[in-house]
């Protein structure tokens, strides 16, 4: 059975969603619907590639608090990509309550 | 007020110990016992002996008794209730002071609670079922070192389940393929790796060097993949100094998180080595070696509900819980309850997930459920609408034993759980649809879809023993 042993080459991934293909437009959608269906504040991050391992990313603006509007959230994801289209850039839900983040995975991948 | 008299004799323990109209107050400790008395011994004689035996009384008046106030002092049997769909065995409700308990000591209120009392020969048998902790007994305890929160934001791990795995095989590898064996599981993109319960520091893997090999394997796998990395070092030893020692390394070492278990370790040990962990910033992972002789049988024993919440308050940042679905015991309703009293700050009273008393946790940080035991990727969707985010999923042969090794094993489960987290997050009901998501998911992941192959067949289904009492 040896010849059929494939090999697996280690992959750099930035966390959440990183071993799933790149999400689709929709599917980013779907889950901005997810962070805002919890009650949550969606927020963007941005980072160069070679500090991706830093505790703290930058952060675009401000948590959008209280934000219930798709659109405005797709929007300023735009907006920080074309700010910064070297970066990798984030989305995040501030859950307050247990005062962590629900949700947070990589949109959209910098070129390193 | 009464004068009382020194009358030397037995006494029925129902004359004093049996308290129908008594109101629980908010500051006592409650148990629920379910008893099974000897034939003709009387249930309000059977809950009387039991809140006797575990608390002031003895089986004799004795004169001391007269120079202290055991009305305040003394347990009481203040209600019974039946068992559903067991005529021989009933529920006795006990109230204790909290005066009765050492503040912070896990070990002492289990001392009296579950001492002389279970080995008394007026019962057949005697399970603690559960008890409500007053939250100003709560405040006393140290509780998790970090807690849920505080680990995500440690480790970087959001809005997903963890991934873990025990490294296999549970005993004689050296330290360096035991390195080895952490290192492919930890590139193939698992988050945590774990000591089995029985690896300490036998002679063919002494545990500084295990300790060595393990962070060598942690540095490479976090460079490479970009992720932050952790394995549960196994400091549960012959010694609380031992322990301490074996800590210490760990922390020089530059590791988030050591292992302790706490039955055969002990609270003692345990309450100290959670107090070292927040003191020096390090995780505590948990295992239950021992439970099942306690917990399994349904009529004696102590219920792990009780045993978690005792965690909870001696302090571990990750408690086993079984998986409901994989290899070990564990009713699914009853899991539920007992992992609602690891991670909520309020569980209310639910017989049908066998939670017999309301439970305010107050302030104390929340433990990680971990599930582990015979489980592969086709339990990923069961186990992800079970857990929830906050708990460490476990494939030990689930991972090791992927066709192309660790590596690919952990990438398969990676790809698994990743679908199934999404795939809820849109909404989908994942545990119906498991099987169309898997698949989906594998068209891109051919470590998942040889997986999904190898393990298509397995399936533990074998009638739980100790159920919940329901009609």
């Amino acid at each position: 059975m040896a010849f059929d042993i494939g090999d697996y080459q280690t992959a750099q991934t930035l966390e959440t969603f990183g071993f799933l293909p790149k999400l689709s437009q929709d599917e980013v959608y779907a889950q901005i619907q997810y962070i805002l269906a919890q009650g949550w504040a969606p927020a963007i991050e941005h980072e160069h590639p070679s500090n991706s391992m830093e505790v703290y990313w930058t952060m675009w603006k401000l948590p959008f608090f209280g934000d219930q509007d798709l659109n405005h959230v797709v929007a300023e994801l735009e907006a920080c990509r074309r700010a910064y289209p070297d970066h990798h850039i984030r989305l995040l839900g501030y859950d307050n309550y247990t005062q962590s983040q629900g949700s947070a995975f990589v949109v959209y991948e910098g070129r390193s | 007020m009464a004068v009382k008299t020194y009358d030397a004799g037995v006494k029925e323990y129902r004359d004093m110990y049996w308290t129908p109209d008594y109101v629980p107050l908010d500051t006592d400790l409650l148990a629920c016992f379910k008893c099974t008395g000897q034939p003709g011994v009387p249930r309000e004689e059977v809950a009387a002996a039991v809140a006797a035996e575990s608390s002031t009384g003895t089986w004799s008046t004795v004169w001391s008794e007269l120079l202290t106030d055991l009305e305040y002092y003394k347990g009481r049997a203040y209600r019974i209730e039946d068992v559903p769909g067991d005529s021989e065995s009933f529920y006795a409700f006990i109230a204790y002071p909290i005066d009765l308990f050492e503040e912070g000591s896990i070990v002492n209120v289990l001392t009296s609670l579950v001492g002389n009392v279970f080995g008394f020969k007026a019962l057949k048998h005697l399970r603690l079922e559960d008890i409500r902790f007053p939250i100003a007994y709560i405040m006393t305890c140290g509780g998790p070192p970090a807690g849920i929160q505080v680990e995500r934001d440690r480790l970087n791990k959001y809005g997903r389940p963890m991934l873990g795995c025990t490294i296999k095989p549970k005993l004689g590898l050296s330290a360096k393929n035991y390195g080895r064996a952490v290192y492919e599981c930890l590139r193939g993109c698992l988050d945590l790796t774990k000591d089995d319960e029985n690896v300490n520091s036998q002679s063919f893997m002494r545990w500084r060097d295990r300790f060595e090999f393990v962070a060598a394997a942690i540095d490479k796998a976090e460079r490479e993949t970009g992720e932050r990395k952790g394995h549960y070092l196994n400091v549960t030893a012959a010694t609380p100094e031992e322990m301490y020692k074996r800590a210490e390394f760990a922390k020089e070492l530059g590791q988030p998180i050591i292992m302790h278990d706490f039955i055969t370790g002990g609270f003692t040990a345990n309450t100290g080595l959670a107090n070292w962990c927040r003191d020096n910033g390090m995780l505590l992972h948990i295992h239950r070696a021992m439970h099942a002789v306690i917990d399994r049988h349904p009529k004696h024993g102590i219920h792990f509900r009780v045993l978690a919440k005792c965690l909870r308050l001696s302090g571990g940042d990750h408690l086993h819980t079984g998986t409901v679905v994989g290899k070990l015991e564990g009713d699914r309703q009853s899991t539920l309850g007992f992992v609602d009293q690891l991670r909520e700050s309020f569980v209310p009273e639910d017989r049908s997930r066998g939670v017999f008393f309301d439970q305010d946790w107050g302030s104390m940080p929340g433990v990680f459920a971990v599930a582990s035991g015979g489980i592969h990727v086709w339990h990923m969707p069961a186990l992800v609408t079970i857990f929830g985010d906050d708990s460490v999923l476990q494939f030990g042969g689930g991972t090791q034993g992927h066709p192309w090794g660790n590596a690919a094993g952990a990438a398969a489960n990676r790809v698994a759980l990743e679908a199934c987290v999404k795939a809820r997050n849109e909404g989908r009901e994942i545990e119906k649809e498991g099987g169309d998501i898997l698949r989906a998911a594998a068209s891109h992941s051919p470590e998942l879809a040889i997986a999904m192959e190898t393990w298509k067949e397995i399936k533990f289904e074998f009638e739980t023993v100790d159920k919940l009492d329901v009609k």
